[in-house]
C-alpha cells in the first residue's frame, strides 16, 4: 500500500468524520493552563466556534477519525467495510502532533476522535484512549476532548475513557429498534444502551457528594448522541420519543439529529436525496422545547406523527391549544410565558425584569422580541388583546412563513 | 455648552471623573460635547479640557448594573457611547435609579445592544485570532498573531489568551493595541500595522485541507456561515480564502454523489465473514444460568424491552438454598445490569444483615426483567408491571427456579407473590407462612423493600420494617 503523506490523511480522515453532527466544546470542567506546563484551557461554559464551514456549521474541534478502515458493514455509513472510499490511518503521535498545532495556532478549542472499528473493539477503544492519555499525560493538554465510547468496548476501557475525556459520545444511529438490525448488523442496540447506562453511572459516581473524595472526574460535559434522520422511514413522533428516553435513562447533554445526508459511494438500500434539513431543524426545535420550555414530549406530538414542516412546533401547540391563549405578559407566570410562540428564553427572562419596574406595552415588548405580528394573537398587553383574533381559523395562514422563504433550506 | 475631552479612545475612568463632576453641577446631558484627545472635533479643540474635580463631593450614588454595562459599553466604537452613558447617568439620578434594568427603554435598549456587540466581539476575538509561529531562541514557543476586533476588546480579552497559552509567548497585534506574553506577564504597546506580523505558518496548509474536507457539500449553507463569521473577519483567516469555491462547487459535488449509481462492494467486504446471528431461539429451554443471562437480553416475550436499558437476571450462587424475587428492575438496576443495587436493595441489605442472612449465599431476582416505567419530564418513574408482563416474564423465573431449585422462594411484594403463586396473594395474611409450591419448594411472603421506604409515617414505617427482618429470618430458618 502506498504511503500516505500527513496532509492527504487528514484530507481522508476528516472527510470520514464530518456527518457526525457533534462538534461542541461546551460544558465541563473549568481549567487552564497557568499552573501546567502545556496549553489549554476550558472556561466550563459556552464553547468556542473557531470557525464555519459553508455548510453553516462550527468548526470548534479537530473532529477526525483515528482510521477509517472498518470491519463493520452499516449501509449509512461512508465508512462501511463495503464502501469504495479511499482509507487512511493515523498514527497517535500523528494525532497528538495535529492536535497541538492547530491548538497553539488557535484553530481550536480541542480535539473530538473516533474511530472504525479494526482489529476488534477493545482493540480499537485502546488507540482512541492512547491518544487522549497522551495529550494529557505526556503534554499536560488542558483542552477540550471529546472521545467516541466503541459500544462493544470493555467497560474498564470505557471508564478509561471518561477520566481523560470531557465529553463522551456513543451514537444511538438509528430510531427505530429495528433498523440497527437490518442497516447495521454487527451493532447491537443492547451493548449500545448498556455502555450509555455504564457512562451514567461512572457520572453519578463522580458526582455523589458522599463519595466524592474516592470517585475521579468523569466526562464533566457529559455524554450525548446522535440519531440519522430520514434513513429508516421512522417518524418524528418516532424520534422524538426516543430522545425523551434517552435524555431520561442516561442523562444526555445532547441528542444530535442528522439529516441522512448523500455520501460518496453509497449504498443502495437507501434514498438517495437532498438531506432533510428542515425537518432536521424542526426536531431540534422540538427537541429544545422538551429541555428548555417545560413541553412533554407528548404534548409536542403523538407517537405516529410527523412535525409539521411550514411552522415551528411551539406554534403549531399553540394553535391546537388556542384555549391558552392569550396570555398577559404583565402577569402570567415564567412557565407560561415560555409557552407563547415567539418568545424564547431570553426575551422571557428580559420580561419578568422589566415587569418588575414597569407595565409592558407592545412598544416595550417590541424592544424585547423578534417580531411584534406573529406575537400579538397569544399576547395580551396593558395597551393590547387580540380580541377575536386569537381564534380565527385562518391563523395558521397568517403565521406561516411564505413558501418562497422555506426553499433557502 | 460643556466640551469634555477624554484622553483616549477607552478613557472609562475620564468619563466617570467628568460624568460626576458634571453630575454634581447638574449640567444636563443636552449641554455636554464629549470628545476624544486626537480624534476629530477640532471646532472644539480649544474648548475642552477635563473638567475640573466638583467641588464638594457629589452625593448621589449609582446600581453596580448600570456601572458594568458602561465599561462594556466604553469599548464599542460608535461615537454616541460617552453620551448615551451620561444621558442615562442623568436619569438614574434624577428618578429613574432602575433604568438599567428596563431593558425595553430606548436608552438602556441602545446601550444593552452596544454591551452585547462588545461582548460578541470579545468572543470573536477568542475565535478568530489565528496565531503564525516565529522562530524562537529561548528553546520557549513564539508566536504573532495579527488581528482586527470589531470592538476596542483587544486588552480585556487578553487574560483569557494568557491563561490558554501560559506557557508559550505570544504577541496579539491590532491596530488599537498590542498584547504582549512572555510567559509571565501580560504587557501592552501601542497598536501595529499587519506587515508587522508573519505572513506564513506551515501549518496554515493543514488547517485549510481540514476546513475543506469537514465541509459537507450537501448542506451548503452560505448565509448561516456568513452570518456566525461576518466577512470583516475574512482577511485574517487563513481558511476563508476557499470559501468562494467550496460554495461554487458544492451544488455539483452533491449531485455528482446522488447521481452516482452504487458501486459493487469491495474484495474486502467480500471476504469478511458474514456476521454471526445471534443464536437466541425464542422457545429454547435455558438449562444453565448463563443461559438464563444471554435469553433475558433477548427476550421479545413482552414489549418492556424496547424501553429498557437491557434484561436484568437474576444473581447469586446456583445452588441457594433461599431464593428472593422481586417485581422489576428499578432505575439504577436497569443502568448496572443486577438486581436490587439501588435503594429498595440497600433497604434489603440492611434488613438482610440485621435478620443474619448472607446476601451472597441466596439468589436474588425479580418477577419481571425488565424496568417498566414511564417519562415525566426528564425522569423515569416506576411503572407496576401487569398481569400480562408478569405471566411473559414467568417463563424466566420459573426457568430460574428449575436450574437452582432453591428450598424457599420468598415473594417481596404483590407483584412477586402473583409470579409466584400464580394468583393474588395477600401480604398481611399470609406473612409468615410456609406455602407449599407444585415443585416441592416453599413460598413466602412479606413487603417489598421499596414499600417501606414509602410507608409515611415514621412509626408504621418502623413496624413494618421490623415485621420485615422477622420475615427474612422466619425464611432463612425455614431454608435452613
Amino acid at each position: 500500500m502506498a504511503v500516505l503523506d500527513l496532509k492527504r490523511k487528514l484530507a481522508i480522515l476528516s472527510d470520514a468524520a464530518k456527518y457526525d453532527a457533534s462538534c461542541a466544546s461546551s460544558g465541563g470542567s473549568k481549567r487552564d493552563s497557568s499552573n501546567g506546563k502545556g496549553v489549554g484551557s476550558t472556561d466550563g461554559g459556552m464553547g468556542i466556534c473557531h470557525a464555519y464551514a459553508p455548510d453553516g456549521r462550527c468548526i470548534s474541534l479537530l473532529k477526525i477519525l483515528l482510521t477509517n478502515f472498518c470491519t463493520y458493514d452499516c449501509v449509512y455509513c461512508v465508512n462501511r467495510v463495503s464502501s469504495n472510499v479511499p482509507r487512511a490511518r493515523f498514527s497517535v503521535q500523528e494525532v497528538v502532533d495535529l492536535t497541538l498545532g492547530f491548538y497553539k495556532r488557535n484553530y481550536i478549542e480541542g480535539l473530538f476522535l473516533s474511530s472504525g472499528i479494526i482489529k476488534s473493539p477493545d482493540y480499537t477503544m485502546e488507540q482512541l484512549v492512547l491518544v487522549a492519555k497522551t495529550l494529557r499525560e505526556v503534554h499536560d493538554f488542558r483542552g477540550y476532548i471529546h472521545l467516541k465510547v466503541i459500544p462493544e468496548a470493555s467497560p474498564a476501557l470505557v471508564n478509561e475513557a471518561g477520566l481523560y475525556a470531557d465529553r463522551v459520545s456513543i451514537n444511538i444511529e438509528l430510531p427505530k429498534d429495528e433498523s440497527l438490525v437490518q442497516f447495521a448488523p454487527e451493532k447491537d442496540l443492547g451493548d449500545i444502551k448498556k455502555a450509555m447506562g455504564a457512562v451514567r453511572l461512572s457520572q453519578d459516581a463522580s458526582k455523589d457528594k458522599a463519595i466524592k473524595a474516592r470517585a475521579p472526574k468523569f466526562a464533566p460535559a457529559g455524554q450525548s448522541t446522535q440519531m440519522i434522520v430520514g434513513a429508516d422511514g421512522a417518524s418524528d413522533g418516532q424520534i422524538l420519543r426516543r430522545s425523551e428516553s434517552l435524555y431520561g435513562a442516561y442523562k444526555l447533554r445532547r441528542v444530535y439529529y442528522s439529516a441522512f445526508s448523500p455520501i460518496p459511494d453509497s449504498s443502495s438500500k437507501l434514498p438517495l436525496s437532498k438531506p432533510p434539513l428542515i425537518r432536521e431543524h424542526r426536531l431540534y426545535q422540538a427537541d429544545w422545547l422538551m429541555r428548555f420550555y417545560g413541553f412533554e414530549r407528548a404534548e409536542i406530538i403523538g407517537e405516529g406523527e410527523d412535525l409539521d414542516l411550514a411552522i415551528d412546533p411551539k406554534l403549531a401547540w399553540a394553535l391546537r391549544n388556542r384555549g391558552e391563549f392569550p396570555v398577559d405578559l404583565n402577569v402570567a407566570d415564567r412557565e407560561r410565558l415560555l409557552r407563547v410562540p415567539g418568545l424564547g428564553v431570553k426575551a422571557v427572562d428580559r420580561m419578568l425584569d422589566v415587569r418588575r419596574f414597569k407595565q409592558l406595552r407592545l412598544e416595550d415588548v417590541k424592544r424585547l422580541t423578534r417580531g411584534l405580528e406573529k406575537l400579538k394573537p397569544f399576547i395580551v398587553t396593558a395597551d393590547w388583546t387580540p380580541g377575536p383574533l386569537t381564534d380565527r381559523i385562518d391563523l395558521r395562514d397568517r403565521l406561516a412563513p411564505k413558501p418562497e422563504q422555506l426553499s433557502l433550506f | 455648552m460643556e466640551v469634555v475631552r477624554l484622553e483616549h479612545v477607552t478613557d472609562f475612568a475620564g468619563w466617570r471623573t467628568a460624568a460626576r463632576s458634571l453630575r454634581a453641577r447638574s449640567v444636563p446631558p443636552e449641554a455636554v460635547i464629549w470628545t476624544v484627545e486626537g480624534q476629530g472635533r477640532d471646532l472644539f479643540s480649544d474648548g475642552g479640557g477635563p473638567p475640573a474635580p466638583a467641588a464638594q463631593s457629589a452625593n448621589f450614588t449609582v446600581p453596580r448594573d448600570f456601572m458594568e454595562l458602561a465599561e462594556d459599553v466604553a469599548l464599542h466604537r460608535s461615537e454616541d457611547r460617552w453620551a448615551l452613558l451620561y444621558r442615562m447617568l442623568w436619569r438614574i439620578t434624577t428618578g429613574e435609579p432602575n433604568l438599567a434594568r428596563i431593558a425595553s427603554d430606548p436608552n438602556t435598549a441602545r446601550a444593552r445592544s452596544y454591551a452585547r456587540q462588545v461582548s460578541q466581539a470579545a468572543h470573536k476575538m477568542k475565535a478568530f485570532v489565528r496565531f503564525r509561529e516565529i522562530p524562537s531562541d529561548t528553546g520557549v514557543e513564539a508566536y504573532v498573531a495579527w488581528f482586527e476586533p470589531a470592538h476596542r476588546v483587544a486588552e480585556r480579552t487578553a487574560p483569557f489568551f494568557a491563561r490558554r497559552f501560559a506557557n508559550m509567548r505570544f504577541s496579539i497585534l491590532t491596530p488599537d493595541v498590542c498584547v504582549l506574553w512572555d510567559t509571565q506577564q501580560l504587557a501592552f504597546a501601542p497598536g501595529a500595522t499587519p506587515d508587522q506580523a508573519p505572513s506564513f505558518d506551515e501549518l496554515e496548509d493543514f488547517w485549510r485541507t481540514y476546513y475543506a474536507s469537514i465541509f459537507n457539500p450537501a448542506r451548503l449553507n452560505p448565509s448561516m456561515m456568513q452570518k456566525e463569521m461576518p466577512k470583516r473577519y475574512w482577511r485574517n483567516l487563513p481558511e476563508a480564502r476557499l470559501i468562494p469555491e467550496l460554495i461554487a462547487r458544492a451544488e455539483a459535488r452533491t449531485e455528482e454523489m446522488v447521481a452516482q449509481a452504487p458501486s459493487e462492494p469491495n474484495r474486502r467486504a467480500l471476504r469478511r465473514h458474514e456476521p454471526e446471528p445471534s443464536g437466541i431461539v425464542d422457545g429454547h429451554h435455558p438449562s444453565t444460568l448463563e443461559e438464563i443471562r444471554a435469553g433475558v437480553q433477548a427476550c421479545r416475550r413482552c414489549d418492556l424491552w424496547r424501553d429498557a436499558t437491557q434484561g436484568v437476571p437474576g444473581e447469586g450462587p446456583g445452588q441457594a438454598r433461599l431464593m428472593f424475587v422481586g417485581e422489576q428492575p428499578g432505575d439504577q438496576e436497569d443502568l448496572a445490569g443486577q438486581p436490587f443495587v439501588g435503594p429498595a436493595g440497600q433497604v434489603l441489605n440492611k434488613a438482610l444483615d440485621e435478620a443474619g442472612v448472607p446476601r451472597a449465599e441466596t439468589y436474588v431476582t425479580n418477577a419481571v426483567k425488565h424496568f417498566k416505567h414511564e417519562m415525566r419530564g426528564k425522569r423515569r418513574l416506576h411503572k407496576t408491571p401487569d398481569t400480562g408482563e408478569v405471566t411473559a416474564c414467568r417463563w424466566w423465573i420459573d426457568h430460574e427456579r428449575q436450574i437452582v431449585r432453591p428450598r424457599v422462594v420468598v415473594a417481596l411484594g404483590a407483584t412477586a407473590a402473583l409470579s409466584v403463586f400464580g394468583k393474588p396473594t395477600a401480604i398481611a395474611k399470609f406473612r409468615q407462612q410456609a406455602i407449599q409450591l407444585p415443585d416441592q419448594s416453599q413460598g413466602v411472603v412479606t413487603y417489598h423493600p421499596s414499600y417501606l421506604l414509602r410507608v409515611p409515617d415514621a412509626a408504621a414505617k418502623a413496624k413494618a420494617y421490623a415485621m420485615f427482618v422477622e420475615d427474612l429470618k422466619y425464611a432463612w430458618a425455614l431454608a435452613a
